[in-house]
């Protein structure tokens, strides 16, 4: 009786039954199969750095771990910045702020800085790119001007400002403003043959030329210097706020450099790691909504 | 008698670079009557694409004159509009804002926002193209492009419509079809129209008179053939029309026989 049905089983067409059973469930709930898709697709994008993460950490922990390391190995960094970790947003005296707070500080500063040299520098390379003589004028002092290093503004900027806060902001403009400007010109000088031709058989007039024909064929080179300058921005605010001091993730590393709380130092450079490289993705994410469809025809 | 509606009068073309100077039209003159069709062919080299520049006033002819309707053309504008070879259409608007930049600007002082829309649809009609007009450029096929290109060339309501190779850059199905709607629109609206093309056939289906030039450097109008068919023409019963055979075999024998392109590869 017992061997019977086994061999029946056996006989029987089981396994295409069992083929089919799982695609009939994924017809019927087309979500869950896409969930697991996207699942599956997120799992491979994020497994990859995790595990590098995890090999960097773990010889980090290693080489750092004697006693006598000058640099702290992970675990102490996290047990000793606890209270920072936890309390992003502590107010208290002076500098004595939450690291949210120093990241804000600083983010407000590259934020003015950054909009004020992209307003100047996509305007400064409309005029560049399209003028001759403008190009001849303004290219060779740009080209001097850009090889600058941001911090060697810094003096400058104090004494002409007299205060930190601005001279900080400017030297976040200067630092931006230059791939800004180049890019937005070359962009503008390669704006196509035919649509300028379209711009002359409809007879365009300049305002509309710019609105309606320059700045959106230029648009992807414009936000290449854009991103650059963003990146550049928020490089040099560190600097900067090393040297004018107050509130601000600069002033932060150097206060705690200065009071030798290395595990202080590493979490401000992981966290202004994070912060860089969201300001980054925000601009991309930015040209990518602006520029949709329209890198070709 | 009576002015011409276009005349191109005793066009050369020069151009130098450096010491070195090319003449690629010489002496070429034409006049156009208004409805007509005329289709300028000749090998590539032979500066048609030039000369429509020059009627458009995309370029400036180094001497002759244009005349529009008695008018002197001396810089570029929409009463003759261009559709160019490569559609030319702007990547970053759909189809519909494509043909509604060319209307807003053509009509802005005389038709209202409303009457704007609706002759940017109407043109959208004309070439078949309502469905796909909030399709981007690059969402949509070459011979739809092209379509769109038309639509908005004549949305501007031009005097002469110049056709740039419109058809060129297509496959020939859709060039067939592309032909098709182009004579129905041209019965439809009577425009003037000048094309350039290399295609025997199409000069032969779509003329009232074919422009045949010589090889450049040096170009100049070899002769001009009357296409006297009968409107509407359709291409299957043409292909064994006698007419229809004499003219295609006289284009032929001028670009092949009598103005080889001797250094074609």
């Amino acid at each position: 009786m017992t061997a019977n049905p086994v061999r029946l089983k056996s006989m029987e067409p089981v396994k295409p039954q069992a083929d089919i059973v799982p695609l009939a469930v994924a017809r019927r709930n087309p979500a869950g199969r896409a969930l697991r898709k996207w699942l599956a697709s997120a799992m491979s994008h994020v497994l990859p750095p995790l595990v590098t993460l995890l090999f960097l950490l773990i010889f980090w922990e290693i080489v750092c771990s004697s006693p006598t390391a000058s640099v702290p190995p992970p675990s102490r960094v996290v047990s000793e910045t606890w209270e920072l970790i936890v309390h992003p947003f502590y107010v208290g005296q002076g500098v004595d702020q939450g690291l949210f707070w120093h990241i804000f500080a600083s983010l407000k500063r590259v934020a003015l800085g950054y909009c004020l040299a992209a307003f100047a520098g996509i305007a400064l390379g409309a005029l560049v790119g399209q003028s001759e003589w403008a190009m001849r004028g303004l290219d060779p002092i740009f080209q001097i001007l850009r090889t600058v290093p941001p911090l060697a503004w810094l003096p400058l900027s104090l004494a002409a400002f007299k205060d930190g806060n601005p001279s900080a902001i400017f030297v976040i403009f200067i630092t931006a403003i230059w791939p800004i400007i180049i890019n937005t010109a070359v962009g503008i000088r390669n704006i196509p043959q035919d649509y300028q031709n379209v711009a002359k058989v409809l007879r365009l007039n300049q305002l509309e030329y710019f609105g309606k024909i320059m700045i959106p064929a230029a648009a992807p080179y414009i936000f290449t210097g854009l991103r650059i300058g963003i990146g550049l921005s928020w490089l040099a605010i560190v600097a900067a706020e090393m040297l004018i001091g107050g509130v601000g993730i600069g002033f932060f590393i150097w206060d705690a450099w200065n009071s030798s709380r290395i595990s202080d130092i590493i979490l401000a450079l992981i966290y202004v790691g994070i912060v860089g490289y969201l300001l980054d993705r925000l601009i991309a994410f930015i040209a990518k909504a602006v520029t949709r469809n329209t890198a070709s025809a | 008698m009576a002015k011409p509606y276009l005349s191109l009068e005793q066009i050369d073309m020069v151009f130098s670079r450096g010491g070195a100077t090319t003449q690629v039209l010489n002496q070429v003159s034409l006049t156009v009557e208004k409805n007509e069709f005329i289709s300028i062919i000749g090998h590539s080299g032979c500066g048609k694409s030039t000369l429509l520049n020059i009627v458009a006033g995309l370029t400036q002819a180094t001497r002759g004159v244009v005349f529009l309707e008695g008018n002197v053309v001396d810089k570029p504008g929409p009463d003759r509009a261009v559709v160019f070879q490569n559609h030319s259409l702007l990547p970053w608007l759909t189809t519909y804002e494509n043909v509604k930049l060319a209307v807003d600007k053509v009509f802005s002082s005389t038709k209202s926002r409303a009457e704007r829309h609706e002759w940017t649809m109407r043109n959208l009609e004309l070439v078949q193209m309502v469905h796909a007009k909030d399709k981007r450029p690059s969402e949509i096929s070459g011979g739809m492009k092209q379509r769109v290109g038309i639509a908005r060339a004549l949305a501007m309501e031009p005097k002469v419509l110049l056709l740039d190779e419109p058809f060129g850059a297509l496959d020939a199905l859709t060039r067939a079809h592309l032909q098709d709607q182009v004579m129905q629109i041209h019965a439809e609206l009577a425009n003037t129209v000048l094309m350039i093309t290399h295609d025997v056939d199409e000069a032969v289906l779509l003329s009232d008179r074919i422009v045949m030039m010589t090889n450049g450097p040096s170009a100049r109008i070899g002769e001009i053939l009357d296409v006297p068919l009968e409107r509407p023409r359709r291409r299957i019963e043409l292909a064994s029309d006698a007419t229809y055979i004499r003219c295609r075999s006289a284009v032929m024998k001028f670009l092949y026989e009598r103005h080889r392109l001797v250094e074609a590869a």
